[in-house]
């Protein structure tokens, strides 16, 4: 396939069609509607299922029964749409069912905008929905990664019975760039041996998330987390910048991560030893790959497109071996390279003492910087 | 010479439903209304083919009663789940068995759109005024000055609103092909309830549409009344305020004969 120039929702949507997506069930709302209004015209021409449904809550219980079918399915909304399918989602991890999310985050909270954001990540990889329950979180930081990671979603999701859920923020839906769509895959076949189809010539299934004996519900948490520590050992990604000799370490995902990297850019030709660290799998979060760099390094800067919401697992990974500084825009603002670049500047200057809470240093600077 | 004894069997368990006692109190309908659809999936032969969506509430084990393969949806989401369902293994039968607060508070949204798209998919409904599981609270078809739990001086309806009557509501969409209300408190409204039953279901394998089914139904416990005195109190309170009819019958379905 050749390289086109393409945006990121329409291609995140073709990516899942050619990845065998079967149904699909979604909710207008900005910025990710390019991904339904994609899937209305496509589906349907390959005689798969789309339906727009009459709510987020909805369109996740529709996944959900879909799920239970055995179908390939996926759903797709931005911040405020995501918070009403939590619900539906903390369903499907206690059915132990598979499905794929793409995330398109706005700012917020409430209403907030429709501008990029980084301000799910909470929302996202920490749960959201009630009970214990880890959904597979990946974030991409460029058209392409956006395809490969909508492709790798399914076969993940798949691959463990379990939630991925792509991550994406409003710039990545929203931008154009040059980048290559996979091949189409052909359908499945045959449905997965636990799916409800039907008790024809077998015994009935029963796919739920009720466990009323609480001997069995402890016995499926411990099933879910087990689990989770498999994807943990196996599905950590992450990329890496500039690390060889870098004396600071700056962490960043997303749009954050790939504005982070122009800075790091800039700050090479300055002579600072700076380097980039990109999780790509937000959960399972690269913790040990964090600590190992909290070990060579001396200091961190963490960079997000919201209040400091990652930052509170880079301090974990740290285990307060080095300093670790914040830089954040919230709110549908995006960072420019400069404004990164002048935090290196300054931490390469002034090293930074260990301790203290980063987050209320950077609060204090960039109230300064605005003021 | 042994007396020749002729024996005809006159009432059998349905193929359909499990050897399994039922978890439900003393008097209540929903063993009737599972027994109903066993029969009905019985004497289509669907059994194999029929995929059942429980509720958040007293039948949310349906499943170990009624011998098809199930899913349980969340609390009012069932005709979602049965969309999802639906649309991607559209030769199955998919029915979504509901109570009144899942279907007409909670899950409002979600009857209102399913019915609106014509959604192939066959509802039943029970309605006995007042929420099981947690206890006897106020359901949205309470009736005027019923005491429940949380309308413990009577269902005001300055305060608290009036009844809901589904059936007359969900009967004016156009994707709805079947919508009728039965009882469960005699014989004879039982077997009208299953030839309603069985209706319903004839319509969603002829792929005409939403059907619906709305049973009214006792809960003696709830109510705080005897199993007699609830299939009384039904039809001396209940019916009045939501008449026994058929609100939508679509021509094609009227003249089935079973």
């Amino acid at each position: 396939m050749a390289r086109e120039l393409l945006e990121g929702n329409f291609a995140m949507a073709e990516a899942a069609v050619r990845a065998g997506c079967e149904a699909y069930f979604g909710y207008p709302i900005t910025p990710q509607t390019e991904v339904l209004e994609w899937m209305s015209q496509r589906m349907p021409e390959l005689g798969r299922v789309f339906l727009q449904a009459e709510s987020e809550v909805a369109a996740v219980n529709m996944v959900y029964g879909a799920a239970c079918a055995g179908a390939r399915v996926m759903s797709s909304s931005s911040s405020p749409g995501v918070s009403l399918m939590m619900e539906g989602l903390s369903y499907i991890a206690g059915t132990e069912v598979p499905c794929v999310l793409i995330d398109v985050v706005r700012g917020g909270p409430g209403l907030g905008n429709i501008a990029p954001s980084q301000g799910d990540y909470n929302q996202i990889v920490h749960g959201g929905g009630h009970g214990d329950y880890h959904p597979i979180v990946l974030a991409p930081a460029s058209v392409q990664e956006a395809i490969d990671l909508t492709v790798l979603a399914f076969d993940l999701a798949e691959k463990y019975r379990a939630i991925a859920i792509v991550m994406a923020d409003g710039s990545i839906g929203q931008m154009m760039e040059p980048a290559e769509l996979p091949e189409m895959r052909p359908l499945r076949t045959t449905k997965p041996d636990w799916a409800v189809t039907g008790a024809e010539g077998r015994k009935p299934r029963l796919l739920s998330s009720i466990y009323i004996d609480p001997e069995q519900e402890e016995i499926a948490n411990l099933r879910l987390v087990e689990r989770w520590y498999q994807i943990a050992q196996n599905e950590i990604r992450y990329k890496e910048y500039f690390l060889d000799d870098a004396e600071m370490v700056i962490v960043g995902f997303g749009t954050a991560g790939r504005v982070a990297l122009s800075a790091v850019r800039a700050a090479r030709t300055e002579g600072i030893k700076v380097g980039l660290f990109r999780p790509i799998s937000l959960n399972p979060f690269p913790f040990a790959q964090i600590t190992e760099l909290a070990k060579r390094a001396q200091s961190m800067l963490v960079v997000e497109m919201n209040t400091g919401q990652m930052l509170d697992d880079v301090r974990l990974a740290v285990e307060n071996r080095i300093p670790v500084e914040f830089y954040g825009r919230p709110g549908g603002m995006v960072p420019y390279p400069d404004e990164i670049l002048g935090e290196i500047q300054r931490m390469a200057r002034q090293p930074v003492a260990l301790g203290g809470d980063p987050r209320l240093r950077w609060l204090q600077r960039l109230k300064l910087a605005m003021n | 010479m042994e007396p020749v004894v002729e024996t005809q069997t006159v009432y059998i368990r349905p193929s359909s439903l499990t050897d399994t006692p039922t978890h439900y109190c003393p008097g209540c309908t929903h063993g009737v209304a599972h027994r109903l659809i066993a029969e009905v999936l019985d004497e289509m032969g669907v059994r194999e083919q029929t995929i059942g969506v429980a509720p958040v509430g007293c039948s949310v084990f349906a499943y170990n009663y009624i011998d098809c393969d199930f899913v349980v949806a969340a609390h009012g989401r069932a005709p979602a789940m049965a969309t999802g369902i639906k649309r991607v293994v559209p030769e199955r039968i998919v029915f979504t068995y509901q109570g009144d607060g899942d279907l007409a508070s909670i899950g409002m949204a979600e009857i209102m759109h399913a019915a609106g798209r014509g959604e192939n998919i066959t509802v039943i409904f029970l309605n006995n005024a007042i929420y099981g599981m947690t206890g006897g609270q106020m359901a949205p078809t309470s009736l005027p000055g019923q005491k429940t739990t949380s309308s413990p001086s009577g269902r005001d309806v300055e305060q608290m609103g009036f009844p809901l009557h589904m059936s007359e509501v969900l009967a004016k969409m156009e994707g709805a092909s079947f919508v009728v209300r039965r009882s469960l408190h005699d014989p004879k409204n039982i077997r009208q309830a299953k030839k309603a039953i069985r209706t319903a279901f004839e319509a969603q394998v002829r792929g005409m549409g939403f059907s619906m089914v709305e049973l009214l139904s006792t809960c003696p416990t709830n109510w705080g009344v005897t199993p007699v005195e609830a299939l009384h109190w039904l039809e001396e309170h209940m019916v009045p305020v939501y008449p026994l009819e058929d609100f939508k019958v679509s021509p094609e379905l009227a003249g089935l004969k079973f």
